[in-house]
């Protein structure tokens, strides 16, 4: 293994990242922070929520930031690289072995998915006010928030091999917004029990083990056991790495 | 010392439309649909090189001749790791480009048919992350990016966003990127294509001064003047195999006669290939579809008269005319009865 492409392919990365951090962070995080804004201000202080959605909603909005974050990161680049100006080319000569650029795409995703989380908790606790009951939890929520991290940037490589640049709207309306509206972000997957088949069916989301296990690591609203959910993700974040490296060999090798 | 470059019986079926194809025409995933459940599916099979065997020496500069969709990209794209071949094997110095990627990909330079820019960056971006790639220290970067920017005339946009570079720029900066890691063998694929004519010689000046370092250059292209000028030696490639090969001049004196001209008359009556081949100068006629034949001669035009005489006496009238003077395009009309531009 070669750490010096990897490094270098890194820190291009990370360059290019840091070049477009302003509109990334505004495409990644304003949606959030307008729902916080609405749900955990707007309805909880006028008093159509109670006051404790706050601490419920706060992690499954750091859920969806980190997802949608490490998702984009991964998923848009390669969408355009793969495509007929085969920009990724270049990176493909680089003398390493082709699964490590691919390896090297999911750990830049996950820097920039763990960015995102860890803005959004003071971002979004500024904009709902007082009333957020944390009760925090530093080496599961550690642990949690890489997997979160891993599985939306895997998530990226799987979605980013598959499908086409006509396509990306299709997968924000099928394929995202399901599963954010079906991913127990705005509220615990306890609450479900009123709709027994829906509660089972959300289980196939990932983005369920997401919310629920920085749920149970940030605060004290109910939540899955998080062992399940470590497992849970350790075993989606395996079925995504297999898939997209599969599928990146299949983009990458004519 | 040079690397030289084997490729040993390579065949390559594509069972998916090919990316070059995709590259021109945008893709779309609409699955191919069977026609009914009982029918076969369709296979998609496309034999894009069909038992190539060659060789390229160190330090030479090699032509791969041929038209579109002779297989002349796909062989670069083995050669540079990024098409797995089907059946056979191509080494770049000892190492199999399929087996021993890495080692391989150390060694090579590629500079594509289109410009494969990344275009999140600027051009001097571009030169200091691919010298990076390939491990170069910081000021090695600096030292070599500064030069190949100065060598190409880009100094004045290198802190620009390729992006917004003209073809001719993002030409010049893709050579440059191939260079930056100062490989032993540099590929290029129609590398003059969409050039204007002064871009096009200084890409030539190029090639020829970094073959005089002793780098193995090999080049694709439909050209038949670059492949003169520029190749040591050629490769004329159609369907996927290889027509004919040898030094420009060696494959220009094996045309019996030189100039080819191919005659369409309204009718050709039996007689008239012997009459024709009676004329002074002419070597051979052969038979060609659509009413004509091909004259092999030592001279081009002043046999036109001579010959509309001789089908004027057979009741035969000349339509057209194309004489092909020797040169590597008469080669391969001559090897493949077809135009390189049909």
């Amino acid at each position: 293994m070669n750490w010096k492409t990897f490094y270098a392919l890194l820190a291009r990365d990370g360059h290019v990242a840091r070049r477009n951090l302003l509109p990334m962070l505004l495409q990644n995080l304003l949606q959030p922070l307008l729902l916080t804004f609405v749900f955990g201000r707007v309805l909880t202080t006028s008093g159509m929520m109670h006051p404790e959605y706050k601490s419920i909603l706060l992690p499954g909005v750091m859920a969806i930031s980190m997802v949608l974050s490490g998702v984009q990161a991964v998923a848009m680049p390669l969408i355009t690289e793969f495509q007929f100006t085969r920009e990724i080319e270049d990176r493909l000569l680089a003398p390493m072995a082709i699964g490590w650029l691919a390896v090297e795409k999911i750990a830049a995703g996950m820097v920039q998915a763990l960015v995102a989380g860890l803005v959004v908790i003071p971002a979004a606790w500024l904009t709902m006010g007082s009333g957020v009951q944390l009760s925090f939890q530093p080496l599961e929520f550690a642990v949690v928030c890489v997997l979160v991290a891993m599985f939306s940037s895997a998530g990226g490589l799987v979605l980013g091999c598959t499908i086409g640049q006509t396509q990306i709207g299709l997968m924000f309306s099928l394929v995202i917004a399901p599963m954010m509206m079906f991913g127990c972000a705005y509220y615990p997957w306890a609450s479900l029990a009123a709709f027994p088949v829906l509660q089972w069916a959300v289980l196939i989301n990932p983005l369920v083990y997401a919310s629920e296990g920085l749920r149970g690591t940030l605060t004290r609203a109910p939540h899955i056991n998080t062992m399940i959910v470590m497992g849970a993700l350790v075993l989606i974040n395996c079925l995504l790495l297999v898939a997209g490296l599969k599928k990146f060999h299949q983009k990458a090798v004519s | 010392m040079g690397i030289g470059i084997r490729i040993e019986n390579l065949r390559k079926v594509y069972d998916t439309p090919p990316p070059s194809a995709a590259r021109g025409g945008g893709f779309s995933f609409v699955a191919q649909k069977t026609a009914g459940p009982k029918e076969k599916k369709k296979k998609f099979e496309v034999v894009a090189i069909d038992g190539i065997t060659l060789e390229m020496r160190a330090g030479e500069v090699f032509g791969l001749l041929g038209p579109n969709g002779a297989g002349k990209s796909t062989t670069i794209g083995v050669l540079t790791t990024r098409t797995r071949p089907t059946g056979g094997r191509a080494f770049i110095g000892e190492y199999d480009v399929w087996q021993e990627q890495v080692k391989a990909k150390r060694l090579i330079g590629v500079v594509p048919q289109r410009p494969n820019l990344d275009f999140a960056l600027t051009a001097r971006e571009i030169l200091l992350f691919h010298g990076a790639y390939f491990g170069q220290s910081a000021r090695e970067r600096e030292r070599r990016s500064d030069d190949l920017l100065e060598q190409f005339h880009l100094k004045d946009r290198a802190d620009d966003m390729v992006r917004n570079f003209s073809g001719g720029m993002m030409q010049r900066i893709s050579i440059a990127r191939a260079m930056m890691h100062d490989p032993e063998v540099l590929f290029l694929d129609e590398p003059s294509a969409g050039l204007d004519p002064q871009t096009r010689l200084m890409l030539w000046e190029i090639v020829r001064s970094y073959n005089k370092l002793g780098k193995t250059i090999v080049l694709t292209t439909h050209y038949m003047d670059e492949a003169d000028a520029l190749c040591d030696r050629l490769a004329i490639i159609d369907h996927g195999r290889i027509i004919s090969q040898g030094t420009p001049t060696e494959l220009k004196a094996s045309i019996p006669g030189g100039y080819i001209l191919r005659l369409r008359f309204n009718q050709v009556p039996e007689a008239l290939p012997a009459e024709l081949r009676k004329l002074p100068g002419v070597t051979e006629v052969r038979p060609a579809a659509n009413s004509s034949l091909d004259v092999y001669a030592d001279r081009g035009g002043p046999l036109i008269a001579p010959i509309v005489n001789a089908a004027q006496a057979l009741d035969a009238e000349l339509h057209d005319v194309h004489i092909a003077e020797p040169s590597l395009e008469t080669l391969f009309l001559h090897h493949t009865g077809r135009s390189l531009r049909d």
